[in-house]
């Protein structure tokens, strides 16, 4: 009990001006966000792998599936993942051009990467294969279409972000805001080549 | 023919029929509720508040206001709550042989499903989120949560779904389906109506809300901590927070998704939960319980930091084995993921699985009985204090214990063969729910309602509010333990077994004792109002605590601490107290803080008109609420002044009035 005698008193409060790291904890803060988004894609996945049978007399992913134009989409969204890096380097070397740029191209191939899915989608539907079919396409198209919805909020997001650089530069909350857009990019990507492995490759091998 | 076709784009399904003009029960609710409303909108008016009201609370980022607002939304509902755990209990004490009662199947259906919705996600939820905004970040030292204007928005979240759930009373009606809005019941051939999709919006808005609010505690607790506290030197009621809050997000977003598979089913004909085409309703239940299971630790774990922090402040002692209760608590948030399948041990998934969720189910008892002990352990050679809260803590213990003993044999998977739904289930998890989270709130109540508005409750109607709710409990489940033991099942309106009346009689006797325990309760908080001059408290630790909530003023100032406190051993407060540490009175500094918004009440108005119109196919409504919800979320991210200084003559000002207060309180 020495060190703990009355009196002893080793400061008890930050007398000083505190300056807190701006940003520090909302990276945490979003990052803990996708691991809550990850497991709705977990809860699609569980439900997609309990119902991949559930063929209900309707087409199996073998017949429906063309891989070509999905290793196309996939191709798509990894180069599009490689242009944000360049746009997040473009960031932090404080180039306000170079980074709008590279936003500009990552949105432009993720816009394509949505549209080429609402191809396959068109062509599904048309062939009579919808998500009203049987399980089976309803948890496929719900888990890919899950995925797709997040690609498009991530472009408005990344538009409204030109927008605020366009305002304010590289101004620290945009630099911010761009880091976790980032995160959330990424993200995606790991979340579609679980989508590509274990819906489309796994599916045809069916 | 046109006309028709007019009101329908216009109103959706929404008609006449719709209102229940021809339910004498409903239609005189409704007309208590307006005149209610309206005499509160009335006051608001006369006395000129509206502007206060919007300035101060609504739009408040402070995470008390916004603590103190979750705890009047959870009191609000649970009177809600228990009407129709009183309705319930009148029909079932007179509905045998001829006397059909008074509630026909279709509406006690709605009732039992209105019942368990609301006392779990807006009575219990909100309660428990509030006293973790408003406690754990003056226990951490900190001067608010890490996301404020996310905490106002995570507020009206769910004050939109309940009120979405309020309106299905009156316009339309609610599901049928019980409190997890079960499959097959709820597809759409077998509930057509809006009963569904009610609790789908309602608790997909409140959801959100809840899942953002554990995010927000979540990093809070992590990076926001005063200087010198590890995470061993956290206060166990943070703790459980933290760990609470890490498993409310690990499955929120299950049941988020759940909801979603099951609207698609009932909107856009997916089959996902159907009974054909592939469809597999079991998959909602594993689902639904994935979530539902800890959802219970989630609500428990902060109420047994409760009772840690009121056990160790009332003994005048240490908490026993601190950092056993820390593994304790985070075994079970592990545990508490691996046992939904006990919920449904007659699925059929074979004897293999069973035992394994039924062993896993056991287990958990251990690190709950380490808690017991624990708290046993404090109190042995403690100079025990038995004040309200500490009274509640032993009833607590008595209560919980025996729902934890029926758990266990419930576990048993032969055992619950027998026991699956049957009444015993509901006594069951009754007792653990009333005799544990129940309990604990009123204790957190009583022992943190002087911090919030600086003076005590009054102890006299406390008393008559502990003995309405322990003698209550005890008479209305006691009885309803042995009819379910005799294999009465739940969520039946009617018996033909009259041997068995008597059971529920005495049931509905234990229910009006709790009532007065809950009028008790109302009125001690008026009477405490009253006579708050009598019960103030000038010191800002009327109990002698031990942890940085006392350090401060009640109630706190907007910043909380004028300086952030260094914290150098468990139960911070006194060691300071012990080490002589003197509360600075000068040199103080302008603090940063997060400005009001109204964003969070305006989007929330946004998802509640967007759910109502879903709910009723207004299609044109939701995609304009839609629309305004995206369109006002990008707007808002416009605002880059979320922040200002409070300057130093006010933290000066206030801080010379607390000096003043504690001369003359010394």
């Amino acid at each position: 009990m020495g060190t703990k005698a009355m009196g002893d008193n080793p400061g008890f409060y930050v007398l000083e001006e505190e300056h807190h790291e701006p940003g520090g904890a909302t990276l945490l803060g979003f990052w803990i966000y996708l691991m809550s988004d990850a497991l709705i894609f977990a809860t699609l996945f569980a439900t997609y792998g309990v119902l991949s049978s559930a063929y209900a007399g309707g087409p199996s992913p073998r017949e429906i599936f063309e891989l070509p134009i999905v290793a196309l989409n996939t191709a798509i969204l990894l180069v599009s993942s490689i242009t944000y890096g360049f746009a997040m380097i473009a960031m932090h070397e404080g180039k306000l051009r170079g980074t709008q740029f590279w936003l500009v191209v990552t949105g432009l191939l993720g816009a394509a990467f949505v549209g080429v899915e609402l191809y396959e989608f068109g062509t599904l539907i048309h062939e009579g294969a919808t998500p009203q079919t049987s399980a089976f396409l309803s948890a496929f198209f719900t888990l890919v279409a899950t995925h797709g919805l997040h690609v498009t909020f991530g472009i408005v997001w990344l538009v409204v972000m030109l927008v605020q650089l366009n305002q304010r530069g590289l101004h620290p909350e945009n630099q911010r805001r761009l880091t976790c857009l980032s995160m959330f990019w990424h993200f995606l990507d790991v979340v579609w080549i679980g989508v590509f492995t274990f819906v489309y490759l796994l599916g045809v091998l069916r | 023919m046109f006309d028709q076709t007019l009101a329908r784009t216009i109103f959706g399904r929404l008609t006449w029929e719709s209102f229940p003009l021809h339910e004498p029960i409903l239609l005189v609710t409704f007309i208590v509720v307006a005149v209610l409303g309206l005499g509160l909108v009335g006051a608001v008016t006369k006395f000129r508040l509206w502007g206060w009201l919007w300035r101060e609370w609504l739009t408040s980022v402070d995470h008390k206001k916004i603590g103190i607002m979750y705890m009047i939304l959870g009191i609000i509902m649970l009177l809600r709550g228990f009407s129709d755990a009183l309705m319930m209990r009148a029909q079932q004490a007179v509905a045998f042989g001829a006397n059909e009662g008074y509630l026909p199947p279709h509406h006690y259906d709605q009732i039992f499903s209105a019942h368990g919705t609301i006392m779990i996600f807006f009575v219990a939820i909100p309660l428990i989120v509030g006293l973790v905004n408003y406690v754990m970040p003056l226990q951490i030292g900190a001067r608010d949560v890490a996301f404020p204007f996310l905490n106002n928005l995570s507020f009206w979240l769910t004050v939109a779904g309940a009120l979405l759930v309020m309106i299905s009373l009156f316009v339309g009606e609610f599901s049928r389906g019980g409190w997890l809005n079960y499959v097959p019941v709820t597809n759409i051939e077998n509930s057509p109506d809006t009963g569904p999709d009610y609790y789908l919006w309602a608790l997909q808005i409140a959801g959100v809300g809840t899942t953002l609010s554990a995010i927000n505690m979540v990093t809070t607790i992590i990076k926001m901590r005063a200087p010198g506290m590890g995470l061993m030197k956290m206060p166990i009621f943070t703790w459980t927070a933290l760990c609470s809050n890490v498993l409310a997000i690990a499955i929120f977003p299950v049941l988020t998704g759940a909801f979603a598979m099951l609207m698609l089913d009932r909107y856009a004909g997916t089959n996902f939960f159907t009974n054909d085409l592939g469809g597999n309703p079991m998959m909602y239940w594993n689902l639904v319980w994935i979530w539902g299971h800890p959802e219970v630790y989630v609500l428990v774990l902060p109420v047994f930091g409760i009772y840690s922090e009121i056990t160790s402040t009332f003994t005048g002692k240490r908490l026993f084995g601190y950092s056993s209760m820390v593994y304790a608590t985070v075994v079970i948030t592990i545990l508490s993921y691996l046992v939904w399948l006990h919920h449904f041990f007659t699925m059929g998934s074979g004897a293999s699985v069973n035992s394994f969720f039924g062993i896993a189910t056991m287990v958990i008892s251990i690190p709950t009985g380490a808690k017991i002990f624990n708290w046993l352990f404090t109190m042995y050679r403690g100079q025990i204090r038995f004040e309200l809260p500490m009274m509640w803590v032993i009833a607590f213990m008595i209560t919980f214990v025996v729902g934890g003993m029926t758990g266990v044999l419930l576990a048993v998977p032969p055992a619950d063969f027998v026991l699956h739904n049957s009444l015993f289930l509901v006594a069951h998890f009754h007792n653990v729910i009333i005799g544990g989270v129940v309990f604990g709130l009123f204790a957190g109540m009583e022992y943190w309602f002087p911090k919030a508005f600086g003076f005590r409750l009054d102890p006299f109607w406390g008393k008559v509010t502990f003995w309405g709710w322990v003698i209550g409990y005890w008479v209305a489940w006691t009885p309803i333990y042995i009819v379910g033991l005799m294999g009465t099942t739940r969520r039946v309106n009617h018996f033909d077994d009259p041997s068995l009346q008597i059971w529920f009689v005495i049931a509905a006797i234990g229910a009006v004792i709790i009532l007065i325990g809950i009028l008790a309760f109302v009125i001690q908080i008026g009477v405490s109002i009253k006579n708050r001059d009598k019960l103030r408290d000038t010191t800002g630790d009327p109990w002698n605590g031990r942890t940085l909530e006392w350090s401060t003023s009640s109630p706190p100032p907007a910043y909380n601490f004028a300086f952030t406190p260094r914290i150098h051993d468990l139960d911070a407060w006194y060691d300071m107290k012990d080490r002589g540490a003197q509360r600075p009175t000068t040199g103080f500094i302008p603090i940063h803080m997060p400005r009001n918004t109204g964003a969070g009440v305006i989007l929330s108005a946004l998802a509640m008109v967007l759910g109502f119109a879903m709910i009723w196919y207004i299609w044109w409504l939701a995609a304009i609420a839609a629309v305004g919800l995206l369109g006002y979320g990008i707007f808002h991210t416009f605002n880059y002044h979320r922040d200002y200084h409070i300057p130093v003559e006010e933290v000066a000002e206030q801080e010379d009035a607390r000096t003043r207060l504690l001369a003359a309180g010394a």
